[in-house]
């Protein structure tokens, strides 16, 4: 069974202004799949595409940013929605929250920062299920936060008064309340300290452990990915470089800018010199021909500046988009 | 005390900032009691890592004399540095001393080019007389660290790659030819490709401009990589420092211990002590108050005595820990908590 199936979707930033038009191809011919019951990682520099893929698939497309060709399709156990045609109201009635939640980098803030916890719980449980027996709700809305390990109190403070930490869990737990299929979680711990960072990702996990659905989850540290993830998605200038089960790509990466990502990430323990990559990720609003790594690939040969390489699939679920690799020369 | 070979000298210094309104004044220590040396004959990377709220930030105000200690001294060169305050001293003190700022978008104004940072720091310091002086001095500064005037000439801060941003501002503190370059987390907002590359020039710049590098992070693992000695900050105290390799490799003092587990590392399957759950404060801003030692209410070995006293600086070997563990008193038999205490072999 899929839960969310992408297909070859193009979605890309149009504006404007004084009559120059500019075109940021963000995202550029993605596929990939989601599963139930599985932690998919989405890893790339900034600006690669990340947070556009994301507000695709959540449904957020709104101008300068416009999906233009491909699909995206989310089967919940049966109820089937094609996020290209769905209207603004179907959504929020019965898709967001419901069936998919959002967690963001800067989400302690979705506090309200002069009302009680417990006041912000209110509010979106009001808005997407209505709240006829209040009691119900305080009991329920507490059984939610115990479940996850956080003390009851927490509901009767003011945001200003917890940890950063502590928010960012809040966050996550008021995503999770209606027990939703997919949980995005863009950057859930970029802001956060290493111990604090630990306590919310083991939640991520454990709330996926037990509800056995699905989390998407995106960061530029590769680290996280080796921890968390079970697949990863490693996006390159808008277009997938390589994705592969989390074990193969930390092992075996095939393409060279994931090659070049593992070898030079830092570790307790080496000291060994590790270079960084020549180069500058690609302006999007003129990408350059062909792969678009060409640029900066140490292996690149002609082939690679004149012509796209497909995402082939090398084995099970390794899929590469290198025309090096698929030559059998990397 | 002999301070004159010693490129900066902190002893006992503490700042503390009053905080509240009228009605509720509370003191925050933000850093409290640290001491430590640096060598002037030999140049060095020396790390300040911590979390947020550390009082990393804090201690680098103060050694960049922006602040001044509220009790204890800050010696530079032999000098006091509170008294110098005549311009033309603060100005030399400045040569010496540069700084590297965490955002590179964010150290340049986004409406100026960045070259006229360069030129204003070289005209501003005397290093050039004119501007076509100053050009070879740009250049200069921009070839040690992999650019050229030529490839900055005329653009603006946006047309630039963070990494490329980022270099240009150590190559705008090296036009001073300072001795000591302090660097508040450079590397926290370049992107993972580009990262190394500004690591790498730290290391570069101790061996062969011979500039003391004082490098500021929560990244433990490009600290490991990079410094040869690194001091770990919990709520306004040092609480290890050494050699990176024994206080990464071998943590002493338990926080260390909790600080580098928690560190995810970059290889699927050594997960088990990380997947080990932990607790969390509620709150942060308590353990500034609490009295004895910062990390007692999260800390596994926690004896008694620990909630009463600042625990003592206690030198084992060539490193220093601030912890009751590796005292006299952990060894006394009523101090039953602390036999199943981690010791550091050697």
């Amino acid at each position: 069974m899929t839960l969310l199936s992408v297909n070859d979707l193009r979605a890309y930033y149009q504006t404007e202004v004084y009559g120059i038009s500019r075109t940021v191809r963000a995202v550029d011919g993605v596929s990939f799949n989601l599963y139930p019951n599985e932690i998919y990682g989405v890893a790339g520099e900034s600006s690669c595409g990340k947070t556009t893929l994301i507000k695709v698939i959540s449904g957020n497309i709104k101008p300068p940013l416009k999906a233009y060709s491909g699909s995206v399709k989310y089967d919940f156990d049966g109820y089937e929605v094609d996020m290209m045609k769905i209207s603004q109201e179907e959504m929020r009635r019965a898709v967001r929250w419901k069936e998919i939640s959002y967690v963001m980098q800067g989400s302690m803030s979705v506090l309200n920062p002069v009302r009680k916890v417990i006041k912000t719980f209110e509010d979106i449980v009001e808005t997407h299920q209505g709240i006829r027996d209040r009691k119900a709700f305080l009991e329920q809305t507490r059984m939610h936060i115990n479940q996850l390990g956080l003390p009851a109190e927490v509901l009767d403070a003011y945001p200003h008064q917890l940890s950063g930490g502590m928010r960012q869990r809040l966050a996550i737990a008021l995503a999770t309340i209606f027990h939703p299929k997919l949980i995005i979680a863009d950057e859930p711990t970029t802001a956060l300290d290493v111990v604090v960072q630990r306590g919310v990702l083991q939640m991520l996990k454990n709330i996926q452990a037990r509800s056995k659905n699905t989390v998407l989850l995106v960061t530029h540290d590769m680290a996280v990915h080796a921890n968390v993830a079970n697949r990863v998605m490693i996006m390159y200038a808008g277009r997938i470089a390589e994705e592969a089960p989390t074990e193969i790509i930390f092992k075996a990466p095939r393409h060279p800018y994931t090659r070049h990502l593992i070898s030079s990430l830092p570790m307790i323990g080496v000291r060994e010199t590790k270079t960084g990559l020549r180069g500058a990720p690609p302006n999007l609003a003129n990408p350059p021909s062909g792969c678009r790594f060409h640029p900066r690939c140490p292996f690149a040969e002609e082939i690679c500046r004149v012509e796209v390489p497909e995402l082939i699939t090398i084995e099970g679920q390794h899929r590469v988009a290198c025309h090096l690799v698929k030559e059998g020369k990397l | 005390m002999n301070t004159d070979n010693k490129l900066f000298d902190l002893q006992h210094a503490v700042v503390s900032f009053r905080i509240g309104g009228v009605l509720e004044r509370t003191k925050l220590i933000a850093v409290n009691d640290v001491s430590f040396s640096l060598s002037s004959e030999k140049p060095e990377i020396f790390t300040l890592a911590g979390e947020s709220g550390s009082g990393k930030t804090t201690l680098a105000r103060l050694l960049l004399g922006d602040l001044e200690v509220t009790s204890g001294k800050v010696y530079f060169e032999g000098r006091d540095i509170s008294e110098i305050r005549k311009p033309a001293e603060k100005k030399a003190f400045m040569k010496k001393v540069q700084p590297v700022f965490q955002n590179p978008f964010e150290t340049f104004n986004p409406l100026r080019l960045v070259e006229s940072y360069l030129f204003d720091t070289a005209l501003n310091f005397g290093i050039a007389r004119n501007r076509q002086e100053a050009a070879d001095v740009v250049d200069d500064a921009l070839r040690q660290v992999g650019l050229s005037l030529a490839e900055v000439t005329k653009r603006y801060p946006h047309e630039l790659s963070g990494g490329q941003i980022q270099r240009i501002s150590v190559a705008r503190a090296l036009i001073p030819q300072p001795r000591v370059i302090l660097a508040d987390e450079p590397v926290s907002m370049v992107d993972a490709s580009l990262r190394m590359e500004i690591v790498n020039l730290f290391r570069k710049l101790r061996d062969e401009q011979r500039v003391t590098v004082i490098y500021i992070t929560h990244d433990l693992a490009t600290a490991y990589y990079i410094s040869d000695r690194i001091a770990i900050m919990l709520r306004g105290f040092i609480v290890e420092s050494g050699p990176v390799e024994e206080v990464l490799g071998n943590p002493m003092h338990p926080y260390t211990q909790l600080l580098k587990e928690s560190v995810p590392e970059p290889e699927p399957r050594v997960k088990e002590a990380w997947a080990k759950n932990i607790s969390l404060g509620a709150t942060e801003v308590k353990e500034y108050s609490q009295i004895g030692c910062k990390f007692a209410s999260r800390c596994p070995y926690v004896m008694d005595i620990c909630r009463q006293v600042n625990p003592p600086d206690v030198q084992v070997n060539n490193r220093i820990a601030k912890c009751f563990l590796y005292t006299e008193h952990a060894r006394q038999p009523e101090a039953t908590e602390a036999q199943d205490a981690p010791v550091a072999q050697q």
